[in-house]
């Protein structure tokens, strides 16, 4: 018997297995690109309407647009790429996701099983490739094995520490026949995720907490990807510490709460800097004290104090940083068992110690080191976000790239909800605001969406303006336009004597008319006063894509900042230049 | 300091190059690595030869365990354990060296498996220092080749690695 042709009347194409398996696991959209190896694929996509296909214009900004969708709903992002060039052209987006924990399931042609190897046409060694960038990654060498595999990619992408998870398909494959059987659990032995933290670690943790005189609460992406928001605002409230989130976990804790005390690291506010070093109980919740955040761990270490530390993976305990009370689980699970025992507890805060130490906060929050200095005429870019965040009341879906406006959108929109900001933070990838956008639109149809952008970025995946418009986003980019690569430039001032070496952005083009040959709106605003009339205009255009050119002043740099290899208290202030 | 550190893995396709890849992604040293399946096929069990501070071998083992593949890992040196490597020695067998090199062999308990004319392949079995020691013992210039696997590990008694 082969598996070539149908036995049965109940055997499919492996082909339509694959999209029998995605309507199981109520995949809503496909961000993908076709060629020939995913071609029996695509034959089937045809013939099914269970999920939408979002055909992109580059298989980068598939896999970025599933991720962003994944970042905004918690499902699983599904992208689909042929082999070869489209496998490659996937790597970015899956590298990007992965760094950031995203929840993906990557599905890639492969050329036929007999051609493998033989440096086929379009092939690539696509788990090769992938192995040090995806969370596990499988070749599927057998039609039976279809079905298996995909319930345990998404199992894998979804649990414990989520990540993306790459399955690649052989054309031939796609070809046989077998029967459909979707399992309907997983079991495997070398994977077993944990959930529950330990009690003792728990109770201990919460002992250190309620004992501290400076604490402090720093969580990360892991709290936004565990959906423990709600779980760690109850136990933040519940003692009145103050809290920081990392550029990964704004939106974790609200923003305009006043026990919020800002972003902290290399671009954090003094007060969240300053309170983070001083402390003397820290707890961190899903985040992984990297460079970014801590800079110079020695300089971290030099303070004394006692860090609890709650992550669902293990190797993120004691990585940077010695951890002196690790509780390892899903930090949903550990914030509500912490939240129960708080509530059953007799000791309470140190009322006199906490005061003493907001008073202590309230000091360094005087130094106000988010103010910049405005201007009439000018466009200051912090000013576009601060508006921006008016205009959409705090409620937008707020993408960015990566660089000087990834840090003030970080800095100024202020972030009351978790999945509302939505940009690369361990990778840095430039390119991946606008397919973000696309993620979070299509997630959230009726929400504002933003795309706060560079000229440099959004140039990296413009071509998604043609994607936008295919499937009528009514995204509105907020191009912050310095004629600079900003952050590069900021580094050369700072670091290399003002030598702008290739930091100049030439020959831009003409973006309102970029933005109208692909069908959208373009909008040039020159000036401050022009910014919050044109950001109402552009909201008030609900269904239509916005492409908003924001001239902005080129020497503006991003404060606070911590020097590479410096220590957080070591920050420069705007008012040190 | 040196540690080994044994693991069951399943036995697939590219589960030794996710283990290899893991060491050299993150700049981890790498002694030597031994690996084939066990008495159950679905398994592979490997040993790795490693060395770093404890912060290091604490992350090697925590990374380890994270992969998809491995089911079990355990560092050897947290208990008593026994240590074994194979290596095979061609040396010179002519003249005067004929006679040393069968007494050296002798002396730590090697095996002669192959005579030639001018030459002998010595099989010695012991821990990594013991084969060092055998190298350090014979004269240089007899040394015409020589191979070595890599050490496999086992814990004392009943510290048993299985799942």
């Amino acid at each position: 018997m082969d598996d070539r042709t149908p036995q049965t009347t109940h055997q499919i194409s492996g082909a339509e297995i694959v999209i029998r398996c995605l309507q199981e696991e109520k995949v809503k959209f496909v961000f993908g690109y076709p060629g020939g190896a995913v071609l029996h694929i695509y034959d089937e996509i045809f013939k099914q309407d269970a999920f939408k296909h979002i055909l992109v214009r580059h298989e980068q900004a598939a896999v970025h647009a599933a991720d962003a969708y994944a970042r905004a709903t918690g499902d699983v992002g599904v992208a689909l790429v042929t082999s070869g060039p489209g496998a490659t052209n996937a790597v970015t987006g899956i590298a990007t996701a992965y760094m950031d924990s995203i929840p993906l399931v990557v599905i890639s042609g492969q050329v036929p099983t007999p051609a493998i190897g033989m440096d086929a046409f379009q092939e690539v060694d696509m788990v090769g490739i992938t192995r040090p960038c995806v969370k596990h990654n499988f070749l599927i060498k057998d039609v039976k094995d279809i079905a298996p595999t995909l319930k345990k990619a998404f199992y894998i992408a979804a649990t414990g520490r989520p990540g993306p998870v790459v399955v690649d398909i052989p054309k031939d494959i796609t070809a046989h026949f077998a029967k459909f059987e979707y399992p309907a659990t997983v079991e495997m032995r070398s994977y077993t995720p944990i959930m529950k933290g330990h009690s003792g670690q728990i109770k201990k943790a919460l002992k250190l907490l309620l004992e501290a005189k400076r604490p402090m609460i720093y969580t990360g992406g892991g709290l936004v990807l565990g959906d423990a928001s709600a779980e760690l605002v109850k136990l933040a409230r519940a003692l009145g510490y103050p809290v920081t989130n990392t550029l990964m976990g704004l939106g974790g804790y609200p923003a305009t709460n006043n026990q919020f005390v800002g972003m902290l690291g290399m671009h954090g506010t003094y007060e969240a800097n300053m309170a983070m070093q001083n402390c003397d109980v820290l707890l961190a919740v899903g985040a992984r004290f990297d460079d970014r955040v801590i800079g110079n761990p020695g300089h971290f270490y030099s303070k004394d104090r006692t860090i609890i530390h709650i992550d669902v993976d293990p190797s993120s305990i004691s990585k940077r940083v010695k951890i002196d009370v690790p509780i390892v689980g899903h930090v949903q699970s550990v914030l509500s068992e912490m939240n129960d025992l708080l509530i059953a507890e007799t000791r309470k805060p140190d009322a006199d110690a906490i005061k003493s130490w907001w008073e202590q906060i309230d000091l360094w929050r005087e130094k106000k080191s988010l103010v910049y200095k405005n201007d009439s005429q000018i466009i200051k870019p912090q000013y576009v976000v601060e508006k921006l965040w008016e205009v959409t009341k705090g409620d937008a879906y707020v993408t960015s790239d990566v660089g000087q406006h990834q840090m003030w959108a970080a800095q100024y929109y202020k972030f009351d909800k978790p999945r509302r900001w939505i940009n690369s933070g361990g990778l840095g990838t430039m390119g991946v605001g606008l397919p973000y956008a696309m993620g979070c639109q299509l997630a959230a149809p009726d929400a504002m969406v933003a795309c706060i952008t560079g000229e440099g970025s959004i140039q990296m995946n413009i071509q998604e303006l043609s994607t936008c418009h295919q499937f009528r986003l009514p995204i509105k980019v907020i191009l912050l336009n310095n004629r600079y690569l900003g952050m590069v430039r900021q580094w050369q001032e700072f670091f290399y004597e003002n030598r702008y070496s290739e930091s100049y952005m030439d020959s831009l083009p003409d973006f309102v008319k970029l933005a109208e040959s692909y069908g959208h709106i373009g909008m040039n605003i020159e000036k401050s006063a022009d910014v919050e009339g044109a950001l109402k205009e552009a909201f008030d255009m609900k269904d239509r894509f916005v492409f908003m050119n924001f001239i902005t002043d080129q020497k503006e740099n991003v404060f606070p900042m911590v020097p590479n290899g410096k220590g957080l208290s070591e920050m420069i202030l705007a008012g040190d230049e | 300091m040196k540690h080994i550190i044994s693991l069951l893995m399943e036995n697939e396709a590219g589960a030794l190059s996710r283990v290899a890849g893991l060491f050299s992604a993150r700049a981890y040293n790498i002694e030597s690595l031994t690996v084939a399946p066990t008495e159950d096929a679905t398994l592979s069990r490997m040993t790795i030869v490693t060395s770093g501070s404890d912060e290091v071998i604490e992350q090697i083992i925590k990374q380890l365990n994270k992969l998809v593949d491995v089911v079990k890992v355990l560092d050897l040196n947290d208990g008593r354990h026994i240590e074994r490597e194979l290596m095979l020695v061609k040396v010179k067998a002519t003249g005067p060296f004929r006679e040393e090199m069968k007494r050296m062999s002798d002396i730590f308990r090697g095996r002669i498996i192959d005579v030639a004319d001018g030459s002998y392949t010595i099989e010695v079995t012991g821990s990594c220092s013991k084969l060092d020691a055998f190298l350090e013992a014979l004269d240089k210039a007899a040394i015409l080749e020589t191979v070595r696997t890599g050490a496999s590990g086992i814990g004392r008694g009943d510290r048993i690695l299985k799942i």
